[in-house]
């Protein structure tokens, strides 16, 4: 046994390089210099240069040794991760800034993801090491990133844009408030109860109380419970305190799209992200279909948004009949909210653009872009 | 000889970093990480997971910080039949040496399979896949040679996590570093032990930009801000509209409250703070220029979760300004009456949030003793109902 416990983890003061220990709390202001390159001023006029790399998350202890190597070479020993598993290295001296980013791109990990470049995808586990899980978590990242990976070297978005994966509606990442969330979905209830196990493996009560929508009885016969499938929404929450409902289903589990999200308080509030695409199929090991959509959303979103507007603001300002229009994406009764306070998303004013299926009329829906001679 | 996992394979080609190379470099070492490697072959095959529910592990005085996993298909992998993750809390602001991480490594290289997230949601160095057996001895030397320690786990104070604060951010109002280091410490029998009904998450955000996600993915975020005026620079704002930036498009029109004013013969900003929300728009376009005020502190927000079960919450407003300073006893004395509060009236698995709302905000607010502001809600309330 450990000799003492509750030590707690070490305090980081034993951690951060001198210059940040000499200016800690004392700095001025910042420049971006290019993307990956941040550049801090303090009050007594130290610089410090930040090189920003990703990574994949999931490191071997060989990787995390390869990134010692470089903080030790460059670094005098120090180096730090972001909450977005990026890597940054902290730098004093300026000529070192080049040698060590052609060290760090050698070792395959790629230099971006400041300002209005895309940053890395927060993710979990997924069928790496997860039991709820109805995707995965880094395939889908690594595919959609690899598509996209412009995007992350260049500064070419509006503004910010942050995108997250959570395998399934428990959401470890809380990815509910991104510009683009990406969840993993169940589509069908638990089907394949286990009675044998039931009893030895749950407490009847406590799955009863589990279910948001009343769905599970008891089922006395079989020592066990049913599931009322029009009742159920696939949230999976009774798997969570009872294995003997499994929920996954490999043709029928894919992942939900919603966009427009924030958690920044800067300019507008921050906001839920909604619904965009209801479900498209776990296709590993790329998800193409998964990568089209979200490839397609963040273009559209680039060519239209104006400088300095997050994903939201900018559906905010057209609204959603015209972000249904330009991203091509068709809107279903999937959209419309029927949970708990769902009515509060019902629209309770006649301003509104007028879109093709909202058109009684069915004539084609015309650009309504602005022109001088309309 | 053909490969033995040609859809992972697939994962090892374009510019991304690569976790399926990471996951081979440690199977070319350790036969769990190999047997992982062909464990998420299957996964990708069948798609879906090959994991079992849980199940009951950890270290000696401990109910928190491991993690247990189990294969389903353990005939088939062996080597991952017991995978369990080691769950362990970060420095403040994820500040490292590399002799504290090369020391975390060579302990993993010892007692587990070498795998590693940097980082978990919430913020804890992720020890991925271990036995049953080196779970004690990994915690041993984790403790007295490495001198790390468990994060949470379970229904527990989860691992508190801050943004990078004074250490190199100028908007920070509050040492978020300081303060995420003191409230880990302070109560690590919370966060090894679980004494509560659920989970109970604490993000430290050093201004309203929120760089840690705090307002959606904690039940408590402290968020710092200012009560004074944020400071100008006018020979700072001249050199940004020299250099291009329009500042009345792009600034001032882009206030949310109408709060500033640009006369362009003058190339002068003005602000007038009482309409100020200190939003952060105007001090992140203009850095060098503008920055927020000295009489700084934070507010403190309840409430955030993720879905299950009952949907998705931000975190709203209880105290709107909070003056934070070591030791913090002022912040201290208030989540101490909220763990109180919710200890009290929770249901199973109810988080802070979900129980506010079951028995309403204002019974809460007598509950920890605060008083009513109208800073806490978006607006008054529209139904008659008052009782």
């Amino acid at each position: 046994m450990a000799k003492v416990t509750d030590i707690g983890p070490p305090d980081f003061r034993t951690m951060i390089p001198p210059v940040i220990a000499k200016n800690y709390g004392k700095w001025k202001y910042h420049e971006r210099l290019r993307p990956g390159l941040l550049k801090h001023v303090a009050e007594s006029g130290d610089a410090l240069y930040t090189v920003r790399a990703a990574s994949p998350r999931l490191l071997d202890i060989g990787t995390v040794r390869d990134l010692c190597d470089l903080a030790d070479k460059y670094c005098d020993g120090h180096l730090r991760f972001t909450s977005r598993h990026n890597i940054e290295f902290l730098l004093v001296d300026p000529d070192k800034i080049e040698p060590l980013v052609r060290d760090v791109k050698a070792l395959g990990f790629p230099v971006g993801g400041t300002g209005r470049c895309l940053t890395n995808i927060v993710h979990t586990q997924g069928w790496l090491h997860c039991h709820t899980t109805a995707t995965d978590g880094s395939g889908v990242v690594k595919a959609i990133m690899d598509e996209l990976f412009d995007y992350f070297e260049n500064e070419k978005l509006p503004a910010y844009t942050r995108i997250a994966l959570a395998c399934c509606g428990n959401m470890c990442g809380a990815i509910h408030c991104s510009d683009v969330a990406i969840v993993g979905t169940h589509t069908r209830p638990p089907t394949r109860i286990d009675d044998a196990h039931f009893a030895a493996w749950c407490e009847i009560p406590t799955t009863l109380a589990s279910c948001p929508t009343g769905a599970i009885s008891r089922h006395p016969a079989a020592k066990s419970v049913r599931i009322e499938a029009e009742k159920c929404m696939y949230c999976g929450n009774c798997f969570t305190v009872c294995p003997a409902l499994p929920i996954a289903d490999p043709e029928h589990d894919g992942v939900a799209i919603f966009v427009g999200g924030k958690v920044s308080n800067a300019k507008t509030r921050p906001r839920f992200s909604r619904l965009a695409i209801p479900w498209l199929p776990n296709n590993p090991p790329r998800w193409p279909e998964v990568v089209e959509a979200v490839k397609n959303i963040i273009d559209v979103y680039s060519r239209k948004a104006r400088r300095g507007e997050r994903m939201g603001d900018w559906i905010d300002r057209i609204g959603w009949p015209s972000f249904f229009r330009v991203t091509g994406i068709p809107f279903t009764d999937k959209h419309i909210d029927d949970f708990l306070g769902g009515l509060s998303t019902y629209r309770t004013t006649t301003q509104f653009k007028i879109s093709q299926k909202g058109d009684h009329h069915g004539q084609s829906d015309h650009s309504r872009d602005r022109t001088e001679n309309p | 000889m053909s490969s033995k996992t040609p859809k992972l394979d697939e994962l090892e080609k374009g510019p991304w970093p690569s976790f399926v190379k990471e996951m081979k470099r440690a199977a070319a070492r350790n036969a769990s990480a190999k047997d992982l490697l062909g464990q998420m072959e299957l996964s990708y095959e069948e798609k879906m997971g090959h994991w079992k529910h849980g199940g009951v592990v950890g270290v000696k005085g401990y109910g928190a910080g491991v993690i247990g996993r189990y294969s389903d298909v353990p005939e088939k992998f062996p080597n991952v039949a017991a995978f369990h993750t080691i769950r362990v809390n970060q420095p403040s602001g994820w500040f490292y040496t590399t002799k504290a991480l090369r020391k975390i490594c060579d302990i993993w290289e010892k007692y587990g399979s070498g795998l590693s997230n940097f980082h978990g949601a919430t913020g804890d160095i992720i020890l991925l896949g271990t036995t049953t057996e080196n779970i004690q001895p990994c915690f041993d030397e984790l403790v007295d040679e490495a001198g790390f320690d468990l994060g949470g786990s379970a229904s527990v104070l989860r691992t508190p996590s801050a943004c990078i604060g004074p250490a190199r951010c100028e908007y920070a109002c509050i040492d978020t570093l300081d303060l995420c280091n003191d409230i880990t410490h302070t109560y690590q029998n919370y966060l090894h032990r679980p004494h509560w009904a659920y989970k109970f998450k604490v993000k430290i955000a050093g201004c309203p930009n929120d760089c840690v996600a705090s307002i959606a993915r904690s039940d408590l975020a402290i968020i710092g801000t200012w009560k004074d005026v944020l400071r100008i620079d006018p020979e700072e704002v001249r050199h940004y509209a020299g250099q291009g930036l329009d500042i009345e498009r792009d600034v001032v029109r882009e206030c949310p409250t109408e709060a500033l004013a640009w006369d362009d013969s003058a190339k002068r900003l003005m602000i007038k703070p009482d309409d100020c929300v200190r939003c952060m728009h105007c001090i992140n376009e203009m850095p060098k220029a503008l920055r927020p005020g000295l009489e700084t502190g934070a507010t403190i927000l309840i409430g955030g979760k993720a879905p299950l079960v009952k949907g998705a919450r931000l975190c709203w407003v209880i105290v709107p300004f909070m003056a934070l300073e070591s030791p913090y006893s002022n912040l201290k004395n208030l989540m101490e009456k909220i763990w109180d509060w919710w200890d009290e009236h929770a249901r199973s698995r109810e988080r802070i949030g979900e129980l506010i709302e079951r028995l309403s905000l204002p019974a809460f607010l007598k509950g920890v003793g605060l008083e009513a502001c109208p800073e806490m809600i978006m607006e008054p309330r529209a139904n008659a109902f008052i009782f």
